[in-house]
């Protein structure tokens, strides 16, 4: 497979699933914006700006901060590399140029959702209202992963698509919780509402809301909400699923190429895979997450140099 | 029915005849009838929605916003009966083979230029002429795997070549899209006739790629300028057909005098490139040197025999302009054949007595550069105005060697939808050839279409549309 094409194929997949983790978080953003201020809301509306560390360029661009600017911002704003428009934007062009690997479906899928985010732009946010945009895009990100899952080969251009997925994945997820902890610590108080809620906001952020409770039953505790979102092998958007997806996906790629990356990816999993929520806790819930991130971030760079650096 | 505009009695149509509708399109004509306009216009714009939606586009350049447009697509087919295309069919394949004749000659013992057949000046000084290609010795001295010849009908509804395309021709991915759209929104036409299928041209394209080398399983590309290229489409979906990966300029190198590709297992060695770039920006080191899109080295490995190009380096010379006029001359030199088709009579200025009947005739007439393409820089004499004409009497006269001259042609009509119904357009036919080990065509090609009333252009960088043309199987004719 040529260097460039799975360079594309995997820009293709983390910049889609970029825009799905946004569309998620800002879905969950708008939801708390729309209660009482004592329940959190102003802090969840910075949580996507946080999380993408697009704080200042928002406050260059924006008088203030509420629910109608951020989702500006983040749904159709050009010059904002990290919007869904943008992401959406990139991930067609890289589709485009690789457009004879993927399927017609799948081809088909990303184009038409482009095609249909332009006009939906130029219609405005107003014309259908925020909710209903939100859900059309998370709709449109299931339907190119089914249409990729159910028509494609599931050869070398699927695992490098894969590749992008987990890894943008879990860099989300990890940010998420980080970020998550942050607010939570800083508000250190003991108002059950506002845990409440914002422990509901970060569970729904990353689509775990149902599984939560399909695993745990009783009220929502950090120590669970921790062991799902890190250690579960079952919740697809938990760091172990996701690094175990990652180390997968990397040994179904043809050749010796991702020797330094898949070791790193290894020695990772094997931590999530024997990890145990009191270590975590023991130490230190923030280091540890700056760990991962860390980790995830030398696996991406490896997978550079390995594959696209290397002939 | 959707009311049918008549055609002017002066032009050829092809469906319809002063005593009425050809026997070849007699059935879809009756099932035209039946058709209420309303479904047709649904149809026309459920084919827009798909065409846009695949993303079949063209690129048109120097737009900022929305630079890839759709082609026009017409519904109603441009129909050919299969007696007419066998002749056609063999006049292509007669063409071919002596233009390929020409470029192993001019490139070898030049035997044509010391006949005296073509002024020696023509092709040794044309902008076309690879000298880097003299004695080169391709397999099999096939130069032009590849090639696209132009047809028209004149009004008395002859056939004649008028131009032969042996760089990159384009088009074929239309061809092939039409046909798949065509099935799509009306599968009961094809249930009723005998269309002959085009669908297996990627196979034969692959097979002919493959067979132009001697490795034992040779490693095929195609070679695209990239995504901004007006054609992008086209390279994308025949590497997408054949199962060969689509390769840029920089995905490539050069060692050892082998090209190779960069891959995710390392690299690995080309054997044939599918180029769809011109000569001049194949390789920085020989060519343009400003040019990214190409590959350092590419020459020189090809020149030692370790790739092949499709088509071959130096083909131009002899699709141009003013080398035309001598196919039929070519026919007869290499293969002792009378030419099947008939090419348009030209009028060559560089000849002093051509060009004193072209400054005299210009209103009559139509000027092309020798060199252009897509329908720039030409003058359509009847169509012109004082100031053009002038224009272009200057411009014959300081540089005569640069323009050919025709008489205006009356392209063949078909009917079309256009927005006030179905009425006439100009129309022209692109079949495309393949050179392997054999000659092989699919029944059928690219028919453009010039939609605006009258015009001649169709050339889809100027608003052309296209139809599907179909070879009809035991057609009555």
């Amino acid at each position: 497979m040529l260097s460039r094409t799975a360079n594309s194929i995997y820009w293709m997949a983390r910049s889609l699933e970029r825009a799905e983790n946004l569309t998620r978080l800002l879905d969950v953003s708008h939801n708390m914006s729309l209660m009482p201020n004592s329940k959190g809301g102003q802090q969840e509306l910075l949580a996507p700006l946080t999380i993408t560390g697009r704080l200042d360029q928002f406050r260059e661009c924006y008088p203030q901060l509420n629910a109608e600017t951020l989702l500006e911002f983040f749904l159709f704003d050009e010059s904002n590399e990290g919007s869904i428009f943008s992401c959406i934007q990139s991930a067609r062009d890289n589709a485009h140029s690789v457009r004879d690997k993927l399927s017609s479906e799948a081809w088909e899928s990303i184009n038409a959702t482009w095609l249909e985010l332009r006009h939906r732009r130029q219609r405005g946010i107003s014309h259908e209202g925020a909710k209903s945009l939100i859900d059309w895009i998370k709709q449109r990100s299931h339907e190119f992963r089914g249409a990729a899952y159910g028509t494609m080969l599931h050869n070398n251009v699927f695992h490098f698509m894969r590749l992008g997925t987990f890894i943008e994945r879990a860099d989300n997820t990890a940010r998420i919780l980080r970020v998550k902890l942050e607010v939570m610590e800083s508000q250190h108080n003991s108002n059950h509402a506002i845990d409440f809620y914002q422990w509901n906001a970060l569970l729904q952020s990353l689509g775990a809301y149902e599984a939560y409770h399909v695993k745990y039953t009783g009220g929502l505790s950090t120590r669970n909400v921790t062991e799902l979102l890190i250690l579960s092998a079952e919740l697809p958007r938990s760091l172990r699923y996701c690094i175990g997806s990652l180390m997968s996906q990397l040994t179904a790629i043809e050749g010796d190429q991702g020797l330094a990356a898949k070791r790193l990816c290894a020695e990772l999993q094997a931590r999530l895979e024997y990890g145990e929520v009191d270590f975590i806790t023991h130490f230190g819930l923030h280091d540890y997450l700056n760990d991962l991130l860390r980790r995830i971030h030398t696996i991406g760079e490896e997978i550079h140099r390995s594959y696209w650096e290397g002939a | 029915m959707t009311a049918i505009e008549q055609p002017a009695p002066h032009l050829y149509d092809e469906m319809l005849s002063s005593e009425g509708v050809h026997p070849h399109y007699q059935a879809y004509f009756q099932w035209l009838e039946n058709t209420p306009d309303a479904s047709l216009e649904q149809k026309r714009r459920e084919a827009d929605t798909l065409f846009r939606r695949f993303g079949i586009t063209f690129n048109v350049y120097g737009e900022e916003e929305g630079t890839e447009r759709l082609i026009p697509f017409d519904l109603i087919p441009r129909i050919i009966p299969a007696s007419e295309w066998n002749q056609l069919e063999l006049g292509v394949r007669q063409r071919v083979t002596a233009l390929n004749r020409f470029l192993h000659d001019i490139y070898h013992d030049q035997e044509i230029l010391r006949a005296g057949i073509i002024p020696t000046e023509q092709v040794l000084t044309n902008q076309q002429f690879q000298t880097a290609m003299l004695g080169v010795d391709l397999p099999g001295h096939n130069y032009i795997p590849i090639t696209g010849v132009d047809l028209i009908r004149d009004n008395s509804g002859e056939y004649f070549v008028l131009e032969d395309n042996l760089r990159t021709p384009s088009g074929v991915s239309y061809m092939l899209e039409n046909r798949k759209m065509m099935m799509r929104l009306f599968p009961e036409l094809f249930l009723t006739q005998n269309v002959a299928p085009v669908e297996h041209y990627p196979n034969l394209l692959l097979e002919t790629l493959q067979s132009a080398s001697d490795a034992d399983s040779p490693c095929v590309v195609v070679l695209t300028p990239g995504r901004y290229n007006s054609a992008f489409f086209e390279h994308a979906f025949l590497a997408q057909q054949m199962g060969v990966p689509l390769v840029e300029g920089a995905d490539l190198f050069v060692r050892y005098g082998c090209v190779y590709m960069r891959t995710t297992t390392g690299p690995r060695q080309v054997h044939v490139i599918y180029r769809r770039i011109d000569d001049a920006f194949l390789d920085p080191l020989a060519f343009n040197q400003n040019s990214m899109l190409g590959v350092p080295g590419l020459l020189s490995a090809y020149r030692d025999g370790n790739v092949i190009l499709a088509n071959a380096l130096g083909t131009g010379v002899a699709d141009d302009k003013s080398i035309y006029p001598y196919v039929p001359d070519m026919i007869r030199f290499y293969l002792d054949e009378e030419p099947i088709l008939n090419n348009v009579p030209t009028w060559v200025c560089r000849r002093q007595e051509d060009l004193t009947y072209v400054l005299d005739h210009l209103e009559e007439l139509v000027v092309k550069e020798v060199h252009g393409a897509g329908g720039y820089g030409m003058l359509i004499g009847p169509k012109a105005g004082r100031e053009e004409l002038d224009k272009f009497r200057q411009l014959l006269r300081s540089n005569p060697a640069n323009y050919i001259a025709q008489p205006t042609l009356c392209l063949s009509t078909c009917p079309t939808m256009v927005n006030e119904g179905i009425a006439p357009r100009h129309i022209d036919l692109r079949p495309f050839v393949l050179s392997g080990n054999e000659i092989k065509l699919v029944p059928g090609g690219l028919t453009r279409v010039a939609l605006r009333e009258g015009s001649l252009v169709v050339n889809s960088s100027q608003g052309g549309g296209t139809k599907d043309t179909w070879v009809l199987e035991d057609a009555p004719c």
